[in-house]
């Protein structure tokens, strides 16, 4: 069997997560497996159904006290109990925020290590076989794990979903062994950025900018053209954001986020070997910029030489006409 | 305040990166090592807790010799001791096992460390796992990827970056800690700092003198590859012409063609 590990928001059952079971049933499909899910926490009755329609023969929702709040150290443990009961050969998570907290902690709890952040799984002689970018994408790592259950966080935006289908999962609820004492940390409060903002690591499209944007107010007009598309979010180079330009919670590349979204623009960025890192992986990749020899230009997918001040204006326009038909 | 300040030699994030393919590791000739630029932020904040509050701060690499001249960096800046766990094996990408590792280290040298800091992830084999696997062995709680932080007596809160907003997140002493771009503008060293970094002694303690079996410490990842990711055939570029020619091109290539929007 295969576990997935599934993150919810307002209750509802993340995105990422579903790739990640969707994922868990295409690799246990040729590994002669089942695939299980389990939620950790408050999440209502339409998540577990939500999740049944990838495919999972169980759906196990964890629940105690100790659990209301999000720690690390306290789902860790409730999930470690369940792993030992049930013995799964993988357990998978999104590599969102919360799994690459909560991944690592679980895995050391079981005394296994650890496949972070993978972009491909394979299935070799009855085993997986991760593929994991290093060096922010510098370099792709391919791994086994030696010992099982292998532990696994799956990049977002990067597995394609499962069709949904009708099915039935069975859903068992059950109280989680958690003693409240046992957990010295948790959230306590979660605060929300303003307005409906998509985080650029789970965007599927980024629109970015860089020195070429020349001042922390043009960045409006890439809200502007992040607006108008859907799960759209504005990132940013190095050094727009070192410029204090725009937050550091948007920066792409190898000390900031890695991303991998259907569409990139890269407005003003040249195209430093570390911005490239983060974003070389997307899938298609816009540049416009005036210097007809920027880096950027090599990776990019569709290049557009010229002033981005006139370029942004007349894409907006193309972009609201096009949508609309 | 007991402080311990967990430190990463890395290969400048400027480097281009080569591959031996026979023994499918990074070819280190060439580059220029540098502390890994998260962990930077780790060691301000150490320092800043100690200015407020008194206490001493140490550093900590696991790794090779080499990575001595990472710790003289964090003393250089202001850090008071640093000790080498000296480690024969390469890069392993193998977070358990260097977890394993710091966590032995504390368990027999700091058993009274009050917080163990942390960069959020390494730019090398960009786990971001040891922070968190090290908490669990150690029985403490962990806040990761974090730009804000308040200790006070016993106790601390720490804002940490989740997708789209920031969890707040309150726990007891002893923690551990993983600190990302936001939380501090790391200090340069001074000059004097520099100098009294060379004349400090850095203990060197071998991975193997920590009471751990060697099977604690035997690799558990198996590299089966190493590869630089096949380059992209350079993209097409709109025609010249005006902005607004140039943007009704590339809407339709990206409409048509691309089929992305």
């Amino acid at each position: 069997m295969i576990l997935t590990f599934i993150e919810t928001r307002d209750g509802k059952v993340k995105k990422s997560s579903l790739e990640a079971l969707s994922e868990a049933k295409r690799r246990a499909g040729e590994m002669g497996l089942q695939t299980a899910a389990v939620l950790v926490g408050p999440a209502g009755d339409e998540a577990a159904s939500d999740l049944s329609k990838y495919g999972p023969a169980r759906v196990t929702h964890l629940e105690s006290p100790a659990l209301a709040a999000y720690s690390a150290q306290g789902f860790a443990r409730a999930l470690a109990d369940l792993v030992k009961e049930t013995s799964p050969q993988a357990v998978f998570f999104a590599g969102t925020a919360m799994g690459r907290d909560l991944a690592p902690r679980l895995a050391a709890r079981l005394g296994v290590s650890l496949a972070a952040d993978c972009t491909k799984v394979a299935v070799r002689d009855g085993r997986l076989v991760f593929t994991r970018p290093i060096y922010a994408g510098k370099a792709l790592l391919t791994l086994t794990l030696k010992s099982l259950p292998a532990v696994a966080s799956l990049r977002p935006n990067v597995f394609p979903l499962l069709e949904p289908e009708p099915s039935a999962a069975e859903v068992v609820r059950r109280e989680a062994a958690v003693p409240e004492e046992e957990v010295k940390g948790r959230v306590v409060e979660v605060v929300r950025e303003k307005g409906d903002t998509v985080d650029v690591a789970e965007a599927d499209i980024i629109i970015s900018g860089g020195r070429g944007m020349k001042g922390p107010e043009n960045f409006a007009l890439l809200q502007d053209l992040a607006a108008l598309l859907p799960r759209a979010a504005v990132g940013a180079s190095r050094s727009a954001v070192d410029s204090g330009w725009i937050g550091h919670a948007h920066q792409v590349g190898q000390t900031g986020k890695t991303v991998s979204p259907t569409l990139y623009f890269a407005f003003g960025i040249s195209g430093a070997i570390q911005h490239l890192a983060g974003m070389s992986s997307s899938k298609v990749i816009v540049a416009v910029n005036k210097d007809p020899e920027a880096p950027i230009f090599k990776v990019a997918d569709y290049g557009v030489v010229g002033d981005l001040f006139a370029v942004i204006p007349a894409l907006k326009a193309e972009l609201k006409k096009a949508l609309s038909e | 305040m007991n402080i311990l300040v967990f430190v990463k030699r890395v290969p400048d994030t400027e480097s281009k990166i080569r591959i031996h393919h026979e023994t499918k590791t990074v070819v280190e000739e060439g580059l220029n090592f540098i502390i890994s630029p998260n962990d930077e932020f780790a060691v301000e904040e150490a320092l800043r807790l100690r200015e407020a509050k008194g206490g001493q701060v140490t550093v900590v690499s696991v790794g090779p010799e080499e990575a001595l001249t990472t710790l003289r960096k964090a003393l250089a800046m202001g850090a008071d001791e640093a000790v080498l766990l000296k480690d024969g094996v390469k890069e392993a990408y193998d977070p358990l096992r260097v977890a394993r590792v710091i966590a032995a280290f504390v368990r027999t040298k700091h058993p009274a460390a009050d917080l163990l800091l942390f960069g959020r992830m390494s730019v090398w084999a960009d786990n971001s796992a040891v922070p968190a696997m090290t908490a669990e062995l150690l029985g403490l709680p962990q806040a990761s990827v974090v730009t804000k932080l308040s200790v006070e007596g016993g106790a601390g809160t720490a804002w940490r970056e989740v997708e789209g907003a920031v969890e707040k997140i309150a726990f007891s002493l002893p923690a551990v800690i993983s600190a990302q771009k936001g939380l501090n503008e790391p200090r340069y060293e001074t000059l004097k700092g520099i100098m009294a970094a060379k004349k400090k002694t850095i203990p060197v303690i071998p991975v193997a003198d920590l009471g751990l079996a060697p099977e604690e410490t035997a690799p558990q990842v198996e590299v089966a590859g190493l590869e630089t990711p096949a380059s992209k055939q350079a993209g097409k570029m709109m025609p010249a012409g005006t902005p607004e020619e140039a943007a009704a091109a590339l809407v339709a290539a990206l409409r048509n063609e691309a089929k992305v929007i």
